[in-house]
């Protein structure tokens, strides 16, 4: 995608809004400060060493984790103990996760009807051929009636990515969604991805794919030690990294 | 000597012929080896020793026609079947009154209809059938104890295989959701539902059922109202309900420990809530990996129902006693006890049975 291919469907309206959080497990200080803005359709990569707190920062998002200091808005809505508001915020915020997380004890199609009927109270029709089209467009139509246990680890990546697109959601997080993935099938999930991207699907990926923040995000962000370091646009971020933690990092990885 | 082939080209070939038949069956599994040998001597012996005897006194020199001990006696060597034949209402019934069998048996035969839908998911016209089920309680509750019309019979009257299997079911039909919610409870972070399921689990774990029994009969006197009246058999159905609830409960924990934590989070994410992803996701899980477990449970509360015989309802175990004390069949225990065996066998391993054919059905290949 070009750049400006890539801010085009960026609007101006906010998406998520994280203004001073901060989170500790215990006594070890997770996130520090973390300030983030993201706006409607825009693609966020977030990359940075094991245990900078990349995965803790996005399941904020979603509540997954529970911050103590400072606010998190999600479309509008502040993320606070009321869980309403939680529900809420989760039926908007899609999230696939790194191994997947299917329900094997339902069928591929089961696993993507199953919150469009319960949480969403479609009737169950009307879910399996919105879940037939998502299958289709992640191409795994043919494993509907199938069980997750007997899929390859890239159909039940991008089964999981059909999965959150069921409850049409305006925000995508993505926790390293191809890192648990064999070499050969992590192309596959990641042009899911693009596809989505060029669709205009606001998205936060966690990710070392770096060929993927290239090609569409926005920003990317740099995390270490719980804080943000660095974040720019993909071209300025890989030629120029400012911060030599940044720079020691993008040579570590891009080494192999 | 293997052909060789060149790189890449391989063909496939068909797997080595194994030998086949009933000939290597028998040989793998009684003579493989020298212990083998031995224990297949020993085994023969031993069936060759009792199974011909055994077969003799059941059946060959068993006695079904006679009126007292004596004339079974006279009659053949064997078993005394009779007194099962003169006893056979006891046992079944208890003292429920005769004219209104029929109430039973007619519960008893719903008790399979409406079991049928719950167990099996391939039942003609399962979702009215459900419905069945919902009301069948309730149904089998005016069938058994009157009202409504028909004539009302007291629990006391109630004994036999009768009791046996309305606390049976009862106590399994009641203690599962009581044990799901207590596993539930037991995890959840609400500091007071905690506490208490805990608190009950671990007393109810930790004092024997008969304990709970008599508690049921003697002790709660002391706390009701003077006057109340507070039927025995419910109180004895109440305590057998919570005490297999708790045994349940861990059970269905060790289940829930088994489910990864990634289950509760995509549930999260999907923004199901607490109550939906439970039911939808993670006790579907949690209850199947607990199948065997929990079917073991059930399966102790049956055969645990003999113990109400000591705070005084007559179940097959108290109808024999009553038996084995009538001039008539004095001496006859072996006779009595086997049949009761027989009846115990016959449905704990239908219940066992039941759980594998569950396990094999949920498979679904991971
Ligand atoms: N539930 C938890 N309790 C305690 N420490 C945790 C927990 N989850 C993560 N951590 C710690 O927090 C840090 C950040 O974790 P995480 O956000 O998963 O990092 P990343 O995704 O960047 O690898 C790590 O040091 C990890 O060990
Ligand atoms: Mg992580």
């Amino acid at each position: 995608m070009s750049a400006q291919e890539k801010s085009m469907s960026v609007s101006d309206e906010m998406m998520i809004e994280m203004n001073g959080v901060h989170k500790w497990y215990g006594q070890f200080h997770v996130l520090k400060n973390i300030n983030l803005t993201v706006k409607r359709g825009e693609r966020i990569v977030i990359c940075g060493p094991s245990g900078s707190g990349k995965s803790t920062l996005i399941r904020c998002i979603n509540r997954l984790e529970e911050h103590q200091q400072g606010e998190i808005i999600v479309e509008g809505t502040e993320l606070t103990g009321n869980l309403k508001h939680i529900e809420q915020i989760r039926r908007e915020v899609g999230m696939v996760f790194q191994h997947f997380n299917l329900f094997p004890h339902l069928t591929v199609m089961e696993n993507c009807t199953l919150a469009p009927i319960w949480v969403r109270h479609m009737p169950k029709q009307e879910a399996e051929e919105l879940a037939m089209n998502y299958l289709r467009q992640v191409k795994i139509p043919e494993q509907a009636e199938k069980f997750p246990g007997q899929l390859s680890g890239g159909q039940q990546q991008r089964a999981a990515i059909a999965r959150s697109l069921c409850m049409r959601p305006k925000v995508m997080l993505f926790d390293e969604p191809t890192s648990a993935l064999d070499p050969e099938m992590i192309k596959e999930v990641l042009d899911i991805m693009i596809e989505l991207a060029r669709d205009g699907m606001t998205m936060i990926c966690v990710t070392h794919e770096m060929g993927f923040a290239k090609t569409v995000a926005n920003r990317v962000i740099f995390m270490d030690g719980g804080e943000i370091i660095e974040q720019n646009e993909p071209e300025e971020f890989f030629a120029n990294p400012k911060n030599e933690r940044t720079q020691l990092f993008l040579s570590q990885i891009l080494q192999h | 000597m293997q052909q060789q082939y060149e790189a890449g080209r391989h063909p496939d070939l068909p797997p080595p012929l194994v030998e086949r038949g009933a000939v290597k069956w028998v040989r793998d599994n009684f003579f493989s080896n020298a212990t083998s040998i031995v224990l297949t001597a020993v085994a023969v012996y031993f069936l060759y020793k009792v199974v011909p005897p055994f077969v003799e006194w059941a059946f060959v020199d068993a006695v079904w026609d006679a009126h007292h001990r004596n004339e079974c006696r006279a009659k053949g060597e064997g078993a005394c079947w009779a007194v099962l034949r003169a006893r056979i209402a006891q046992f079944t019934y208890g003292f429920y009154p005769a004219h209104l069998y029929w109430r039973v048996n007619t519960a008893f035969v719903l008790l399979f209809i409406a079991l049928a839908p719950l167990l099996f998911e391939h039942v003609p016209g399962r979702r009215y059938l459900l419905w069945f089920s919902l009301a069948y309680p309730v149904l089998a509750f005016f069938l058994l104890w009157g009202g409504l019309g028909l004539e009302p019979v007291e629990s006391a009257k109630f004994g036999g295989f009768l009791l046996t299997i309305v606390i049976g079911v009862t106590g399994i039909i009641g203690s599962l959701p009581l044990g799901i919610l207590l596993a539930l409870g037991r995890r959840s972070r609400l500091l007071i539902v905690h506490t208490i399921s805990v608190a009950f689990i671990e007393f109810v774990r930790g004092v024997p059922l008969i304990t709970l029994l008599f508690i049921a009969s003697t002790l709660l006197n002391y706390f009701l109202p003077p006057g109340t009246y507070f039927d025995l058999l419910l109180r004895v159905l109440i305590m057998v309900t919570l005490f297999a609830s708790a045994y349940l409960a861990e059970v269905i924990r060790g289940g829930l420990a088994g489910i990864p934590k990634g289950q509760f989070e995509a549930a999260d994410s999907l923004g199901l809530g607490y109550w939906k992803s439970m039911r939808l996701v993670i006790l579907p899980q949690a209850l199947h990996i607990s199948i065997p477990n929990i079917v073991n449970t059930f399966i102790g509360l049956y055969k645990d129902t003999t113990l109400v015989v000591i705070v005084g309802l007559a179940d097959p175990l108290g109808i024999s006693r009553a038996t084995l004390a009538d001039s008539k069949w004095q001496g006859l225990s072996t006779e009595i006890y086997i049949a009761i065996a027989v009846f115990f066998f016959v449905s704990c391993f239908a219940m066992s049975r039941y759980s594998l054919y569950l396990e094999k059905k949920l498979h679904t290949g991971h």
